[in-house]
């Protein structure tokens, strides 16, 4: 159907007089050496900090202490029994799942549009990835300022309809449909782009079969587009996961004024990424719980990629035949 | 391909430059060429060093002082302090201590020149006995900072706000509408029925540290913790009094329920959302610098309701970490000698914590202009040296922070009063133990 182009390992005739046992090890080693700079950086900058910070998480670690004791599992068991601890997760859950759902959705139909026979189709492209190259810090303040209580400009346009002002900073769950707002925003385009193009990797003549079959538009994009781009939309939502899981910019700068790091005087908007950096630095200190919290952050991820990663599996399984017939 | 070895040339020259970029950057202090040693200070808020810079500069050539900070609110310098001094680089060469974190600090001295190796044992005579003594760790052994201001409270207020309400609006008569906290509220209730689209205050946080730090002051000497290291929320009959009174103010809807250093209260101020602000002299500058030019002349100072009181006050250290510790530590004591004191204060007004400093005529004389040309060395200096010092414990911050919280759940109508010091007690208890 479409041609193969995925080359195959050109075939290096043997030198014939060289020394060949350099040779054998100049090919058995070098493809470990290309890809060794990742594998460095990434013991150097993931799984050194990843061990260290279980290192710390193991002990009674004040920032500015002198003496650090070890003190096993203690961090984990008080935080497994700490409230606030279980506010943040849900809050961090909470906003994770307003955001990403509608988030994906959109940038599935943005992708869709953007894939047809438009005009001046690249800069429709790039204007959708426009929110994302924007700095995320710019981005919350300025939401921050829309948001507001009393000078902000949804609560004036609530007010010209007659509507009682939200108190978007104090009411748990308006403060995380603000940060979700910021977070759609940003990320939307982002995620379309990827997602369209995966969908102009799917061969124009399944869709004319479809169209031969009888199938409109509608039928077409949920039996053909969907399926085919499921390996796509896992990535997308393994990515929004981390990222989700990790809030921190939107929602601590969403807050200013003193400690918005709780992310409001009842926590109403605090993540798992705040709680973090409130117990291991200000006004806290402590680094070794505020370890612990990362770690079962990690956990926490982990988990949740997998759930969605088999959730996802589902979507569209019944069509395996058909992204099989490519 | 031809591109390609071009290409890489590139991309090596790139991985160069960053790589010397990387390499200045960690040079520190140094700047090659000119012979200077640069000096890094570390404030928040408003401390008002801009001309005593220039003035130590012009008298040592051979020092570059650069300033970072200025404007930064507490709750945003702190964690960086802290992490670089955990971190063992990164701090300044002098850096600003507010009171509230000195014991945190006081705790792990070694992250600090000992000012005392460095004769500053002779300045003592230069500071208020209790200030002198609060920058030295628990054994006396060793000095951490010296002191820069001390706290000193007022009331700023909006006189064309006060006009608009059929209040007097010069500052004598002023101070006359609130002897105490309730005047003060039945003050508010009058401000608050001539409905002038403002409300009597900015926010009840502000004002519950004021009166807080005033009792405590007046009685107790502590706040949160007693002078052993319990913590004594519920039982520190100062916490409660001005737990109660701060319910009072906010019960009788005189408060705008602006957050204090967000950015809400920050338009508040240009806006003129509210007619008064519990006023520690470093406030003026916070204020001139939030409500601007178009205010200047707008506002004015009255006394505090009640009797005198402390709020604030920061010292300056110089970390271990310091690669100029010399020029650091003379610099420190330049800045808080007398004379660097009084610039201070004519700069952005925090008041002296030095005795001589506060008899100087430059301050017993001082008066701003933006606040109408009131004489704020008398306001604030009056009773300065007999100013009751609170004593602050070991996680001051964070147990501030909490109980601050729990007021401010109560304003915004979150919580009854009843909710808000159930929740101040456990939440402050909670915040001790971690």
């Amino acid at each position: 159907m479409t041609v193969q182009l995925d080359a195959r390992p050109p075939v290096v005739p043997a030198p014939q007089r060289s020394s060949g046992r350099l040779s054998r090890l100049d090919t058995q080693l070098s493809p470990y050496l290309y890809i060794a700079p990742f594998f460095l950086l990434f013991a150097v900058f993931g799984v050194y900090p990843l061990a260290y910070t279980f290192w710390v998480s193991l002990h009674d670690w004040d920032l500015l202490g002198a003496d650090h004791p070890f003190v096993g599992a203690e961090n984990y068991t008080r935080l497994l029994a700490d409230a606030d601890f279980w506010h943040a997760l849900v809050n961090t859950l909470g906003i994770f799942v307003i955001s990403t759902v509608p988030q994906l959705l959109a940038a599935l139909w943005m992708a869709n549009l953007l894939n047809r026979g438009l005009r001046a189709r690249t800069g429709w492209r790039m204007a959708v990835l426009v929110p994302n190259v924007t700095s995320t810090a710019a981005v919350a303040i300025v939401f921050g300022v829309i948001f507001g209580r009393e000078f902000g400009m949804i609560n004036w346009l609530l007010d010209l309809v007659g509507l009682d002002a939200i108190g978007w900073k104090s009411n748990r769950f308006a403060s995380w449909v603000a940060i979700s707002a910021m977070v759609d925003w940003r990320w939307t385009g982002y995620n379309a782009l990827i997602l369209l193009a995966a969908m102009q990797a799917i061969p124009r003549d399944l869709y004319e079969a479809a169209a031969i079959d009888g199938a409109n538009r509608v039928r077409q994009f949920w039996s053909v587009t969907v399926p085919l781009l499921k390996p796509t939309i896992i990535f997308c939502a393994i990515i929004a996961t981390i990222g989700g899981l990790q809030l921190f910019t939107e929602p601590r700068l969403f807050h200013s004024g003193t400690n918005p790091i709780r992310g409001g005087p009842m926590r109403e908007s605090q993540t798992l990424t705040m709680y973090m950096f409130e117990n291991a630095f200000a006004p806290h200190y402590n680094f070794g719980y505020g370890s612990a919290v990362a770690w079962l952050l990690f956990a926490l991820i982990a988990i949740v990629a997998a759930v969605n990663v088999l959730l996802l599996r589902r979507l569209g399984g019944d069509r395996r035949q058909k992204g099989a017939a490519r | 391909m031809a591109v390609f070895p071009r290409r890489r040339h590139a991309a090596v020259a790139l991985a160069a430059a960053a790589a010397l970029l990387v390499t200045a950057g960690c040079g520190g202090g140094n700047e090659p060429g000119d012979g200077k040693i640069t000096l890094t200070v570390d404030v928040f808020g408003q401390f008002g060093y801009e001309q005593l810079y220039q003035d130590y500069m012009a008298a040592n050539p051979d020092v570059k002082i650069v300033e970072r900070g200025t404007g930064t609110n507490l709750d945003e310098y702190s964690p960086k302090l802290t992490q670089w001094l955990a971190a063992g680089r990164g701090a300044g060469d002098v850096v600003a201590i507010e009171e509230g974190l000195l014991v945190e600090y006081k705790a792990n001295p070694a992250n600090f020149v000992n000012l005392l190796d460095h004769g500053a044992a002779d300045l003592k005579g230069n500071f208020l006995e209790w200030k002198w003594n609060a920058g030295l760790t628990a054994d006396g052994k060793q000095l951490i900072g010296l002191g820069t201001d001390v706290g000193g409270i007022a009331i700023c207020y909006r006189k064309d706000l006060f006009e608009k309400a059929g209040l007097p609006t010069e500052r004598d008569a002023v101070s006359k509408l609130w002897p105490t906290w309730p005047d003060y509220i039945t003050t508010g209730e009058r401000f608050t029925a001539a409905k002038t689209g403002a409300s009597f205050l900015d926010g009840a946080t502000n004002t519950f540290n004021t009166i807080l730090l005033q009792t405590a002051g007046n009685t107790t000497g502590y706040s949160y913790y007693d002078t052993s290291g319990n913590l004594v929320v519920d039982s520190n009959p100062s916490v409660r009094q001005a737990w109660d009174t701060t319910m009072d103010i906010i019960d009788s809807g005189l408060s705008g329920k602006y957050g204090s250093w967000s950015e809400e209260w920050v338009s508040a101020f240009k806006q003129s959302k509210f007619a008064t602000i519990a006023c520690p002299a470093w406030m003026t500058g916070v204020i001139e610098a939030n409500a601007g030019t178009a205010a200047q002349g707008k506002w004015d100072i009255a006394r505090v309701p009640g009797n005198g009181g402390n709020w604030g006050g920061s010292h300056l250290a110089v970390p271990k970490q310091s690669k100029h510790q010399a020029e650091a530590i003379e610099l420190a004591k330049f800045l808080t000698s007398a004379k660097g004191q009084i610039g201070a204060f004519k700069a952005k007004g925090p008041l002296p914590s030095s005795p001589q400093a506060l008899d100087d005529p430059a301050i017993t004389g001082a008066t701003n202009a933006y606040f109408s040309g009131a004489p704020v060395g008398a306001i604030f200096g009056t009773g300065a040296k007999s100013l009751k010092p609170v004593y602050m414990g070991p996680k001051n911050q964070a147990v501030r922070t909490e109980v601050e919280n729990a007021v401010r759940t109560v304003e915004l109508g979150q919580r009854s009063p009843a909710q808000g010091w159930t929740d101040a007690v456990s939440n402050a208890k909670k915040a001790a133990a971690k």
